[in-house]
């Protein structure tokens, strides 16, 4: 186990990067501390893979360092670096016993044949697969096969951080939640680092203690999943989690005031003593804090109710605010329904940001 | 639910029931004609039953050639695939190389079989032929295929390899082509070595391709006449004479219709059964659920 720290590390695909576009890691600093489990959270294309590759060692960033407990490994190999990874698609050895399979990352290594047994029973048992250790690996099911690739990766007691890339994108959802819980009951009996990729942001926040938010190459926010909910210190992270996501409005600075399209809409006045300029402002609020008014109200805005959707524990509003398409999560049993009416815009969970990140 | 019955719908296969018999089936039974009887011209023959077939099988001249072809199929299977693998391997994956190196190694196959042949009859000379030159007077090693039967067999498997391993690499390097890069990766992550990310990884995954290559190597080199009938004409002596040109001697050269046409059948089948066995043995290899 180690801490992980990446200096400076960036990396491009193309030859010569000429601009920070050409990046499909922007250069970053970042420290994924010994024995935390991290959710690598974005949409595909962002990045997350070549971060995790870079980590792992299949690929060399092209500008920065990597450093696994202050040690410099960026040109070592992945053998050398003592790292375990699993991949999007089960990689199994076909023609292979499931034991065989699982004790192939030990043997190579030359861990000798007793503590092989050991180990790989011991992971057979966490992963339910004592039953078929004997049978050949290419008969089983997708899930099965799966959770060998999985096995591999958790057979060395001893690795600086296993690196899971979208690991149950093909198993079944039912299956997918058990072995998440069994990811996360692993990390909390053996303290292992793991990083997780994923672009589902329900597995990133249940999995993880950490979630880093990966956008267009860059880290936009790292953060507890409440803190990402609560506080996204980035457009990008307030609309990507959450359903639905974050409401994000567009406003002018007129005077000491808000505006979209001549609607004010009230924040903390403390926020926008603090803008830098005029240009690129957006307000933010989640759709969990709007509140609902028939009648005019303090911190309310006019808003015209389009269509209301029951969703069974709650409703949806959809709401016009000047040109604005603003959705609201209401209580199931608060009466609403289309016409004008107030949203209410709570202070303390109205955002302001400006160039989308957060003031 | 109740099927309809319709036989008109057989007529739907009639077209390929013509073009076959035509292109096939019809062929094939002129061979069995001939097979039963004796037949001396128009109007002429006589019903001999199946005594060709036993003078085919009882034949000590075949059954020298069909030995002498199975192991010449042996023999060239036994370097063919593993060279052909081998090169394979070494091929570069991507990039102006590797179209290079595919055109490269595609060029023997472009070359029609008697210009194959007669590429290496004139190599092979030792008086004006490059490699014959080569092996006399410069190595001073004696080597003469139209008199040295060892020799005439080796120059024999050697033009075999050059022209046909070629496809055995293309339908490798096609098949590696095939396996995904996260097997390499898990691969490296698990700190496998070469040879175990070739048995474990890139060889199983090649038994496709490979079952393929065997088949079509197998069936070629059994059936094997224009290369040698040009560089050796099946001889010195016997040496180099294989199925077929035993089978076209008999019955182009000496006019035995009867017992060619019964020795053609028996050959039919001896190709079948051997391209069935190869079939199921490889593809049942890594199969089962124990190792």
């Amino acid at each position: 186990m180690a801490e992980i720290h990446l200096a400076n590390v960036g990396h491009s695909y193309e030859k010569k990067p000429a601009s920070l576009d050409d990046y499909a890691v922007r250069p970053m600093e970042m420290v994924w501390e010994d024995g935390g489990a991290y959710a690598l959270l974005g949409p595909s294309g962002c990045g997350k893979t070549t971060l995790l590759n870079i980590i792992s060692g299949l690929l060399t960033p092209t500008q920065g360092r990597v450093l696994f407990d202050g040690q410099d490994v960026t040109h070592l190999p992945p053998e050398k670096r003592n790292i375990a990874q699993v991949f999007q698609f089960p990689v199994l050895y076909d023609t292979m016993t499931v034991f065989d399979n699982l004790a192939f990352p030990l043997r190579n290594r030359g861990v000798d044949e007793s503590q092989v047994r050991r180990r790989v029973h011991e992971i057979a048992e966490l992963l339910d697969l004592t039953r078929d250790l004997k049978r050949r690996a290419s008969g089983l099911s997708a899930d099965a096969k799966q959770k060998i690739s999985l096995g591999r990766g958790l057979v060395r007691s001893d690795v600086a951080a296993i690196l899971f890339d979208e690991p149950l994108t093909v198993i079944d959802p039912h299956m997918k939640w058990l072995l998440r819980s069994k990811l996360k009951e692993i990390h909390q009996q053996f303290k292992l680092t793991l990083i997780y990729v994923t672009h589902d942001q329900t597995e990133a926040l249940t999995f993880a203690d950490q979630v880093v938010v990966m956008h267009e190459g860059a880290v936009v926010q790292i953060g507890t999943p409440q803190e990402l909910f609560e506080k996204p210190r980035h457009t990008f992270v307030g609309y990507f989690i959450g359903s639905p996501g974050m409401n994000l409005i567009p406003v002018r600075l007129e005077g000491d005031a808000l505006v979209t399209d001549s609607t004010p809409i009230p924040v903390d006045p403390a926020a926008i003593q603090r803008l830098s300029g005029r240009e690129k402002l957006t307000v933010g609020i989640r759709p969990e804090f709007l509140g609902y008014s028939p009648a005019p109200q303090p911190n309310g805005v006019p808003a015209r109710i389009q269509r209301v959707e029951n969703l069974g524990t709650f409703k949806i509003a959809v709401a016009q605010v000047g040109e604005q398409t603003v959705k609201a999560k209401i209580p199931e049993k608060q009466p609403i329904s289309p016409g004008d009416g107030w949203l209410i815009f709570p202070p303390e969970q109205t955002l302001l940001y400006q160039n989308d990140e957060m003031v | 639910m109740e099927k309809t019955k319709n036989n008109r719908a057989w007529f739907l296969v009639l077209p390929v029931v013509i073009s076959v018999s035509f292109s096939a089936i019809i062929p094939l039974m002129t061979v069995v004609n001939y097979s039963v009887q004796d037949i001396f011209g128009p109007g002429q023959r006589v019903w001999v039953g199946k005594e060709w077939y036993v003078d085919a099988v009882r034949d000590a001249d075949l059954h020298a050639a069909l030995l002498r072809n199975l192991l010449f199929s042996f023999e060239a299977l036994l370097i063919e695939i593993p060279l052909g693998v081998f090169l394979a391997l070494r091929m570069p994956a991507k990039g102006k190389w590797a179209s290079l190196a595919l055109v490269l190694i595609a060029l023997p196959l472009l070359i029609p079989w008697n210009v194959v042949g007669t590429i290496w009859q004139i190599f092979g000379r030792a008086d004006i032929g490059l490699g014959g030159y080569f092996l006399n007077s410069t190595l001073g090693i004696p080597y003469n295929y139209t008199l040295n039967a060892r020799d005439a067999w080796y120059t024999i498997l050697v033009m075999d390899i050059w022209h046909w391993t070629p496809l055995v690499a293309l339908l490798a390097y096609a098949g590696l082509r095939a396996i995904p890069d996260a097997y390499y990766w898990a691969a490296r992550i698990d700190a496998a070595s070469n040879w175990a990310i070739f048995r474990f990884i890139q060889l199983p995954k090649l038994r496709g391709v490979l079952l393929i290559a065997v088949l079509l190597r197998f069936m070629d080199s059994f059936m094997i006449y224009t290369e040698p009938f040009v560089v050796t004409g099946g001889g010195p002596g016997n040496a180099t004479t294989f199925l077929s040109i035993f089978l076209s001697k008999l019955a182009v050269g000496q006019f035995d219709l009867g017992p060619a046409a019964a020795f053609s059948l028996i050959y039919f089948l001896l190709i079948q059964v051997f391209s069935y066995i190869f079939f199921t043995t490889i593809r049942n290899i890594g199969r089962g659920d124990t190792a």
